[in-house]
């Protein structure tokens, strides 16, 4: 009979211990439906070249696939650090997501261009395709082209330690790609 | 001025949705519009659904839904195409799986748990009777009183 004294503060614990981990929780944060399946196959012209490409251009991997616009102060902010990432050698890709191709240009020789390729995605159809919800997004796109991780909000030296290092560390790989690259 | 506060209160909530002209060729598909909008929840503001919701990815998606319910697909069709891109998060509705299931079965849950309790605590009641006293816990009782009374 003692026990059932103790129901109540039982109750209460749990219930405490539930609610302070929900503290710790971001609402924000949604989990991301594409995990584990491959990038969205999409037909949309190069920023630069103009040139149509699909999914398949996106070599070579691992690589980043970050989701950007003029539009977006916070894609500004995370600028320098996409920099810093392509000197390291780490391969970017681009989605200029619902932006004008124009100002995208003039953004990408005004404050440097740290991507491999951009995808115009004018109406936002890729992003869609690939559950974009604003931006700026970061998608890590893994070696057979599967996405395995997304970043939502800026992409900063702390966020890529924590989450995404991970997958770009099979040896050698980025210090190999940095050494090709090692003039810029 | 009453009846002018009286009429504001009397305005829907449906009437704040984002206003669009959405040209239907049938008066079904505009209904299954107005219903499937109201049930698809916005990414962005996670506390409207998409036909409230002034978020460019809601625009985007209203728009989505407008031209799939033209191209004729079915309503299952068209939550699955979300749910493939935005997760089951995106329905105010979601489907029961392993996820969503402590969402839908805890509010029974809690009732069968409540139920058994106050059942418990009623069914003991009739278990423990109160019961009179003895003849002998009587005497007891009246010889104590008796050696308190003057």
């Amino acid at each position: 009979m003692r026990v059932k004294r103790f129901i109540p503060l039982a109750g209460f614990a749990l219930l405490a211990l539930l609610l302070f981990k929900g503290l710790s929780i971001d609402p924000t944060a949604l989990p991301a439906a594409r995990l584990g399946q491959p990038f969205p196959d999409f037909s949309q012209p190069e920023l630069l070249t103009e040139e149509v490409i699909g999914a398949s251009a996106l070599q070579p991997r691992p690589a980043l696939v970050n989701v950007w616009a003029t539009w977006c102060y916070s894609c500004r902010v995370e600028h320098p650090y996409l920099l810093a990432l392509a000197a390291q050698g780490v391969p970017i890709y681009g989605l200029n997501y619902k932006d004008e191709s124009e100002k995208a240009r003039q953004w990408l020789s005004e404050l440097g261009d740290p991507y491999r390729l951009n995808i115009t995605d004018r109406d936002g159809t890729v992003g869609l395709d690939l559950g974009v919800y604003g931006a700026p997004e970061t998608y890590v796109l893994g070696p057979d082209g599967v996405i395995l991780h997304r970043h939502v909000g800026v992409l900063d030296e702390a966020v890529f330690e924590r989450d995404i290092r991970r997958f770009f560390t099979a040896p050698g790989r980025v210090a190999q790609a940095s050494a090709q690259e090692g003039g810029e | 001025m009453h009846r002018l506060l009286c009429a504001l209160f009397l305005v829907s909530s449906s009437a704040w949705a984002v206003i669009e002209t959405y040209e239907f060729s049938s008066p079904d598909l505009a209904s299954r519009y107005h219903q499937l909008s109201q049930e698809l929840r916005c990414p962005k503001c996670q506390n409207q659904n998409i036909a409230d919701s002034n978020a460019p990815i809601a625009r985007d998606l209203r728009v989505v839904l407008y031209e799939q319910l033209e191209a004729g697909q079915t309503d299952a069709q068209i939550l699955d195409f979300m749910v493939a891109r935005y997760g089951q998060f995106v329905r105010y509705r979601p489907e029961v799986d392993r996820q969503t299931a402590l969402l839908w079965w805890s509010p029974l849950l809690l009732l069968v748990l409540g139920g058994v309790g106050v059942g418990r605590h009623f069914r003991k009641k009739d278990h423990h009777p109160a019961q009179g006293l003895t003849a002998a816990e009587r005497d007891q009782v009246d010889r104590l009183l008796e050696d308190r009374l003057p």
